[in-house]
């Protein structure tokens, strides 16, 4: 083999990537108990139930899976910080309230193969002892609620859910509970409230969910797609695992490439592949463009430009490089789009949905968005990039949850980066871009005659 | 909101249901409440029950919420005003709701808002966001966790992916005619109502309502097809095509 046709095999698609949880999306009603099972469903389920609790959580802490909700924190050791013996139920709580700009790996998971969750959820109840468990998804899904109602009841039907699962003596309801449109309701915290009948507002920790989580008791709220990964884990090994990713970052994941690209989707791949090798296997950006910025992980992540096409997509990788991996959502933007734009719009976003708890989020994420709307608009002075990054600054570690974060990194990012632009937007008293040519349709249109519809 | 402040009297509490919905409702909310370990959990899904019963949250809603959980009106109010989801006015069969999020946006979101909004002859959040007619209430939404069909539009909570201009138009028009409207993924659609009782929790028992539109949506295949070798289609502007086509029709 010559080298070129080695490099070449190594990068390629097969090679580069690892379906583990979208493995059978293909296969016909890739949602219900029977295709699951014909896909080696449930298998880990009964591999945990003949270990004990203790050794079961050791061992999910040994194959060094970390949350896929964004803060990448160990699930095992979450797991692991649930007190035994305390005479108080335990709950879990899975966060499917996906809702940060750019993430879309939970949803279309829990709408092809629900039960990787429900299979995930049963195990780790068994691990910290609870008998009750609860689904939080945003509401704004209703075939992905239609699909959970369903995976639920034929869970139970097949003894998975109910009393003594499979024998095991291990009970567990699970209930699935939609949410009603807040996307702070994905801090953990706010979650709880909000499942509590409250306002999502988040809560001052100490006392982590652990301690004093639903209802006062102790509580794990992980992501979906942290739970969905562990009955594969169970079934294959954890040798299996960490062969995949790297020491720190072992596994696979979704990540989720939408935008300007040629191919916008899933792509389920170890951990630490990089966005050039993503887009070399899927057509690139859209024919005849250049990628300008991207998140890794969603809009509350600094951005990236083109120089950081070669970055690691693992945990250390991108923290490396600045930005954070979040949700692995991997939007991308080309030459035709604004980043005034872009950051106006997010920051609107996080204006609305701050929740008002604490005064440096609520106030400063306000007045954000009037200074970017008035530079957007050509009203802008060159001091308001300074204050831009001044009230960032007074949001960014000074609020109540991550949300102010979030809110900060675009302005951060977009200015560092970009600040030429900022400044073009105030010398040239407005907006150099046009937004039609940004559309999906507007090379369509100039490239043939097809009616785009 | 500022502009729904009165100065003048106090409101009286709100009328009650009428006693044969009081009774419907009461039995639906109370396997609502069975579900939960404290009854209070329970608030969110009812607000879906009341407003699945009159297509928005009233205050007589409320007050019923409040009744069952042995809660405050106050308390329940400040709940119900929390969440984007809870309608507060009377509003169409079909909300159509455009993403407007930074990157369907950026892909023609805006667009195809403004275009619906011209179409319908109807603004935004205000008094008029609803056709004369009831069928429409049109918003923009934020991100629906659909960013790889990019440019989305909801309808009552079902995913039209890839929409441009002209396949949003069709579907409104489609709506106010009284045509069969299916999205791209999830349920040929139901009223507003019917879908708020399946977010109370109460699963869709329409035949063929959990398979409708089948598995993974096209987008959510790429990854798995390239992986297992599976030469990669030319999908810039066909797969688009074929969604918007398909729910033309």
């Amino acid at each position: 083999m010559t080298l070129a046709a080695e490099i070449d095999n190594n990068n390629s698609p097969e090679k580069l990537l690892a379906p583990v949880l979208s493995a059978f999306w293909d296969q016909p009603n890739s949602w219900t108990l029977e295709t699951y099972e014909r896909h080696e469903g449930y298998q880990g389920l009964k591999r945990a139930l003949a270990m004990s609790p203790d050794d079961l959580i050791a061992y999910v802490k040994e194959s060094g899976l970390r949350g896929r909700g964004g803060a990448g924190f160990p699930t095992g050791m979450k797991w692991q910080f649930i007190p035994q013996g305390d005479g108080k139920p335990h709950y879990l709580v899975v966060n499917a309230d996906e809702s940060e700009p750019g993430t879309c790996k939970d949803i279309p998971l829990l709408f092809a193969n629900p039960h990787s969750l429900i299979e995930g959820m049963i195990i780790a109840c068994y691990a910290i002892r609870s008998e009750h468990a609860f689904i939080y998804l945003r509401g704004e899904v209703v075939p992905v609620l239609r699909r959970l109602h369903e995976a639920v009841r034929e869970a139970y039907a097949a003894g998975y859910l109910g009393r003594n699962i499979l024998g095991s003596g291990l009970n567990l309801e699970l209930t699935v509970h939609a949410g009603a449109g807040a996307y702070i309701c994905g801090e953990e915290t706010a979650l709880l409230d909000s499942l509590e009948g409250r306002r999502g507002q988040p809560r001052l920790r100490p006392p982590f969910p652990a301690v004093a989580g639903l209802y006062a008791c102790p509580t794990v709220v992980n992501n979906v797609e942290s739970i969905a990964s562990v009955p594969a884990i169970l079934n294959r090994g954890k040798e299996w695992f960490t062969s995949m990713g790297s020491e720190k970052s072992p596994g696979f994941t979704l990540y989720s490439l939408s935008g300007h690209v040629a191919t916008p989707g899933q792509y389920e791949a170890p951990l630490g592949i990089t966005l050039r090798q993503l887009l070399d296997m899927s057509g690139g950006m859209r024919p005849g463009h250049r990628l300008k910025f991207w998140t890794p992980g969603g809009s509350s992540t600094p951005m990236f430009t083109e120089e950081h096409l070669d970055v690691p997509l693992d945990y250390e990788g991108v923290g490396a490089a600045g930005s954070m991996l979040g949700t692995k959502a991997l939007q991308c933007f080309d030459e035709t789009t604004c980043v005034v734009r872009a950051v106006t719009r997010w920051t609107e976003f996080y204006a609305h949905e701050s929740c008002g708890k604490c005064t440096p989020c609520r106030e400063g994420t306000y007045w954000l968005v009037q200074l970017l709307r008035d530079i957007e608009a050509g009203k802008g002075v060159m001091s308001d990039l300074d204050k831009l990054n001044d009230i960032a600054d007074n949001i960014n570690g000074k609020s109540f949850c991550a949300l102010g974060d979030g809110a900060a990194s675009p302005i951060f990012s977009s200015l560092k980066y970009f600040r030429a632009e900022y400044e073009q937007h105030i010398t040239g008293k407005g907006c150099p871009f046009d937004p039609a040519r940004s559309t999906v349709w507007a090379d369509r249109r100039a490239d043939n005659t097809e009616v785009n519809a | 909101m500022t502009e729904n402040v009165s100065l003048g009297m106090p409101q009286l509490p709100a009328p009650e249901y009428p006693a044969e919905v009081h009774a419907r409702l009461e039995e639906d909310a109370r396997a609502i409440i069975a579900r939960y370990p404290d009854s209070r959990s329970a608030l969110l899904p009812m607000l879906h029950l009341v407003q699945s019963e009159e297509g928005h949250v009233t205050r007589t809603g409320m007050r019923f919420c409040a009744e069952l959980l042995g809660l405050t009106t106050a308390e329940v109010t400040a709940v119900a005003t929390f969440y984007t989801m809870y309608r507060r006015k009377p509003s169409g069969d079909y909300q159509v709701g455009v993403c407007t999020n930074t990157l369907c946006a950026v892909m023609g979101g805006d667009a195809i808002f403004e275009e619906l909004k011209q179409h319908l002859g109807v603004g935004n959040n205000g008094a008029d966001d609803t056709t004369a007619d009831g069928k429409i209430t049109l918003e923009h939404i934020e991100c629906n966790a659909a960013c790889d069909f990019a440019p989305v539009v909801m309808v009552n909570w079902e995913f039209f992916d890839n929409q441009t201009p002209e396949s949003a138009k069709r579907m409104v028009d489609d709506l106010r005619a009284g045509r069969t409207v299916e999205p791209t993924r999830g349920a040929p659609l139901c009223t507003f109502k019917e879908t708020a009782r399946i977010l109370a929790g109460f699963p869709d028992e329409r035949p063929g309502a959990v398979e409708a539109t089948g598995g993974a949506g096209p987008a959510s295949l790429v990854g798995l097809r390239l992986a297992k070798g599976e030469a990669p289609h030319h999908r810039i502007v066909h797969p688009r095509g074929e969604a918007t086509r398909q729910e033309g029709e």
